[in-house]
């Protein structure tokens, strides 16, 4: 009788790729960990050192990572800049400066055109030396769309050839990740470098995306990595996704500035459980990251985003209702984009445009491209026309768009009256139409490319731009019309009454709630960007209103949607399931299938076992006392069973093929001259869960929910029934909304 | 693998204090930017200095004044005035580490897309063979307690080797699952 030893062995309590993990098992074994630190604190000093800096590994890893996403992320803002500028021009003073830099120290800059200064050469200023004409026009047309199909050929390749994980935006699948799926590779090193790099490149290239999304994935990258050096949370699942909860709390934060706003939309969006010491321990990795971009300060000014805001004029409560028009134009424009979007990337999943990623990837950027030089609004990045949008024109401003007539005589300690229109004003209007459209039709092409791409920049643009449009129409009739009954309590002659950057700012939040269907997140990020609390009912109402609208039209949000096309297995935890079905209606086996494979606990050979596992593909097995009372022991998972039973046969003797496995505690009676037995006691779950056959499913699917299981065994009167799955419940409820049950993929 | 963290934690703990604390030496990198708006007949103009926080404000930098003198507050109060700061050393930093990062990239993907296929050419057939022996010298080395120089430099190259072959059958099946079969990503 072979006594098995109690270590544990590599790989036991691993999980494969693509498996879902036991969150109980996982949160028991750190339970587990913890009782055995602080019990031996008590015997040595060394041990008591131990406990103290295991309590606070938790929080060196907050700092590690804040810091580590915070400089990524100000390497990646600093690069993307200088390379967005580097489609126009070059610095003759130093390469590396982008053409505000460039023009930083200049003497030569003018109050009305502050952009030209002698340091900074256009492209055919230094092919053919001169800026005017025709041909300068053309060779500075021709070099831009070369170094936009330039930038956007080397972030694909690089893409297909090193991280192909790198490429899409990362949010949905971080959403199933944090919901207890397994990726291998796709939180790694390789795919942190890559999804850094091309995310840079893609950006300059001009094409009509964003890098929100993808930076939470860098940060997500950041802190499964430095999780490995931790002992605490390499080894244990459930409390590297607490990590990965901070860390896209911090990628949010420094993608916005908004280290609030980044823990509300990793609580709201992205996490699935989210206990409340992760809340503190977000907030500090938020406010880390935050603070360490700041010190890097890639925009110069110590502001941390390019569009941050600093007016507080009022707003009139008559003002909320083309703020709640804003609401439903971001509404419909949502529903209408997720659509769109979803039905184009089936496409792609499904017919020959999928087969050519890369030459898809050139085409849309040749089209924006050559669509976008024209118009000076699209010719810039997207960051740059949010700003150039939500800035509220004063008379120190000299762009088209701030070309109004002055036609007052003094101005009262720096409040501007509204005034009239000029003629820069309304065709910058006509631009920033066509802006509009080409936005909205082009990111439907965009999203979801093999390229790193975010969807938060463009979805804002499309929405600032209604606004502005909306908000200077409103200016313009407050002006003209200013004895109408609802302008003349608030809007007397002289005053200062509508402003339009306020209307670009509800109608960027009104767009991306109804895109995301973020609530509380997009508030406070929104206001959190502007600095003041007086926009928050604008925002509310605007953001409220978009949702609605979007969720008449269309259940998900585009996460969701992009989830439930890619067929992860991930247990949406905001839905009701209403149906009256009962567990043994979903349970395996079904009525005409084969009797529920199980293992018996002291009666199976190695051999039988082995032979068990190699004609099935279950990841586990329930143990029973004995075929015939089938009265159950426990649930052995197949992994663990593999791996214990090679392990046995390399390193114990006697153990052959007729040996006989046992789970109880002692070795059954064997009779003389018999091999050796196998004890396997120490991989069996001995508390697996249990449901009744007549249990309503509403019950069974909100224990799947609440206590993240991965089976669940059904009983009929104490005997074993049949098993009820993750994957089974998933295709249940897809049924039940008539769905296609097979498009639950990783089966 | 525990070294490799090490050296993660204090590079990420000295990074940010070494960037914040890089000496402004060059006058260059602060300025004071006056910006004055159109004024009865006088044009906008922007006026740019190299002033430091206290010297900023509308009567240090904005020269030649434009105004006569009892025009001055009245044409001041219009101004704005602002102290920026930047740092070029890190942003040349930056920009030089990732152009060499993009470089060395392409000469990566360069490397493994021509000249390695060419290199393992001639090894298709015996590669099993040296595979083997190379395995087993590896196994003795390991055994072997001596610091002999050659068979240790075999195994660590052998080790990269493996290191590298793992990584490529893992960037496959990743090519695989996100490319051809469409599984993931869309």
């Amino acid at each position: 009788m072979m006594d098995f030893l109690e270590e544990p062995i590599p790989g036991v309590g691993t999980y494969d790729d693509f498996n879902t993990i036991d969150w109980v098992r996982e949160k028991s074994r750190d339970r587990d960990r913890h009782r055995e630190i602080t019990n031996k604190s008590k015997e040595s000093t060394w041990a008591l050192i131990h406990s103290v800096s295991d309590a606070f590994s938790g929080w060196l890893l907050m700092l590690l990572i804040g810091l580590l996403s915070g400089s990524l992320a100000g390497l990646i803002d600093i690069s993307a800049h200088w390379m967005t500028d580097l489609k126009e021009g070059i610095c003759t003073e130093g390469f590396w400066f982008n053409h505000e830099h460039c023009c930083w120290n200049s003497d030569h800059v003018t109050f009305e055109d502050r952009d030209k200064c002698p340091e900074w050469n256009s492209w055919s200023q230094l092919i053919i030396s001169t800026d005017e004409g025709a041909f300068a026009y053309i060779v500075n047309y021709f070099m831009y769309v070369l170094w936009a199909l330039l930038f956007a050929f080397l972030a694909v390749s690089l893409v297909k050839v090193f991280a192909p994980y790198a490429c899409g935006s990362g949010i949905p699948e971080i959403k199933t990740i944090l919901s207890g799926f397994i990726i291998r590779g796709y939180l790694g090193k390789w795919t942190l470098i890559i999804k850094t790099i091309t995310l840079v490149l893609a950006v300059s290239s001009g094409l009509s995306l964003g890098k929100e999304g993808p930076l939470v994935h860098v940060a997500c990258c950041c802190g499964n990595i430095l999780c490995h050096c931790f002992n605490k949370y390499r080894k244990n699942e459930a409390k590297r996704r607490e990590v990965l909860s901070a860390a896209a709390a911090a990628g949010v934060s420094v993608a916005f500035g908004a280290p609030i706003g980044g823990v509300l939309f990793s609580l709201e969006e992205v996490s699935y459980y989210f206990p409340l010491k992760t809340l503190w321990r977000s907030f500090f990795a938020a406010l880390v990251a935050a603070f360490t971009l700041r010190s890097i300060n890639p925009f110069g000014n110590s502001r941390l985003v390019l569009f941050y805001v600093e007016f507080h004029t009022p707003w009139h409560l008559f003002e909320l209702v083309p703020f709640i028009l804003l609401g439903i134009f971001g509404g419909l424009w949502g529903a209408l984009f997720i659509r769109t979007n979803i039905a184009w990337c089936r496409k792609r999943k499904t017919t020959q445009l999928g087969k050519y990623p890369v030459v898809e990837v050139l085409v849309v950027t040749a089209i924006t491209a050559i669509l976008a030089f024209p118009n000076e609004y699209t010719r810039m990045s997207t960051s740059e026309l949010i700003s150039e949008l939500f800035n509220d024109c004063g008379l120190l401003d000299s762009s088209k768009l701030c070309d109004y007539e002055n036609r007052f005589n003094t101005s009262k300690g720096g409040e501007l009256p509204d005034r009239p229109a000029g003629v820069g004003v309304y065709s910058a209007m006509w631009q920033l139409a066509l802006t509009l459209i080409l936005k909205i039709v082009i990111t439907i092409f965009t999203f979801g490319m093999k390229i790193p791409s975010g969807l938060f920049i463009p979805s804002m643009a499309v929405g600032a731009i209604a606004g502005r449009l909306l908000g200077v129409g409103m200016e313009q009739l407050a002006y003209y019309h200013h004895d109408w009954a609802i302008f003349n309590s608030w809007c007397s002659q002289g005053a200062d009454c509508i402003t339009p950057g306020l209307y670009a700012m509800v109608g960027a939040a009104a767009c991306l709630g109804g895109v995301t269907r973020m609530t509380v997140s997009l508030v406070v990020i929104m206001f959190e960007l502007t600095g003041g609390l007086e926009y928050i009912v604008p925002l509310m109402a605007a953001a409220m209103t978009s949702k609605w609208v979007a969720d008449a039209l269309g259940r998900e949000g585009i996460y969701d949607a992009h989830i439930r096309l890619n067929g992860y297995p991930f247990l949406e935890a905001k839905e009701e399931f209403a149906h009256k079905t009962l567990a043994m209606d979903v349970m395996k086996p079904r009525r005409n299938d084969p009797l529920l494979t199980v293992l018996t606990q002291d009666s199976m050979t190695v051999e039988d076992v082995e032979t068990i596992i190699s004609e099935t593909t279950y990841s586990g097995f329930p143990v029973v006392v004995s075929r015939e009372s089938q009265r159950l022991v426990g649930f052995v998972l197949r992994r663990d069973l593999i791996i214990s039973i090679e392990n046995a046969r390399k390193k114990q003797d006697g153990v052959v093929s007729t040996s006989i496995i046992y789970f109880t505690e002692h070795s059954p009676p064997m009779p003389p001259y018999t091999p050796p037995t196998l004890k396997l006691r120490n991989i069996l779950d001995l508390s697996p869960f249990t449901v009744t056959d007549l249990t309503p499913m509403e019950i069974v699917v909100d224990i799947f929910r609440k206590l993240g299981l991965r089976q669940c065994l059904v009983t009929h009167n104490g005997r074993l029934l049949g098993i009820i799955t993750k994957k089974d419940v998933l295709k249940h409820i897809a049924q039940m909304a008539n769905q296609d049950p097979d498009s639950i993929l990783f089966n | 693998m525990k070294l490799l963290c090490l050296v993660a934690v204090v590079g990420c703990l000295l990074l940010p204090p070494a960037q914040a604390n890089k000496v402004r030496e060059s006058s260059e990198d602060i300025r004071c930017k006056c910006i004055c708006p159109p004024y009865r007949n006088i044009s906008g103009h922007i006026y740019n200095q190299n002033v430091s926080q206290k010297d900023c404000n509308c009567l240090h930098v904005v020269e030649p004044m434009p105004v006569p003198g009892h025009d001055v507050e009245a044409y001041c109060l219009l101004c704005e005035c602002k102290y920026e700061e930047r740092s070029t050393t890190t942003i040349k930093v930056i920009i030089v580490i990732y152009l060499s990062v993009v470089g060395a990239l392409l000469l990566y993907m360069a490397f493994l897309m021509l000249v390695d296929p060419l290199i393992r050419k001639p090894d298709a057939y015996t590669e099993q063979l040296h595979n083997e022996e190379e395995n087993e010298d590896a196994r003795a080395a390991v055994a072997a307690t001596a610091s002999l120089g050659g068979p240790r430099a075999n195994t660590v190259l052998e080790r990269v080797e493996g290191a590298q072959q793992r990584w490529k059958l893992q960037v496959q099946e990743q090519r695989k699952t996100v490319f051809d079969r469409h599984k993931m990503l869309s």
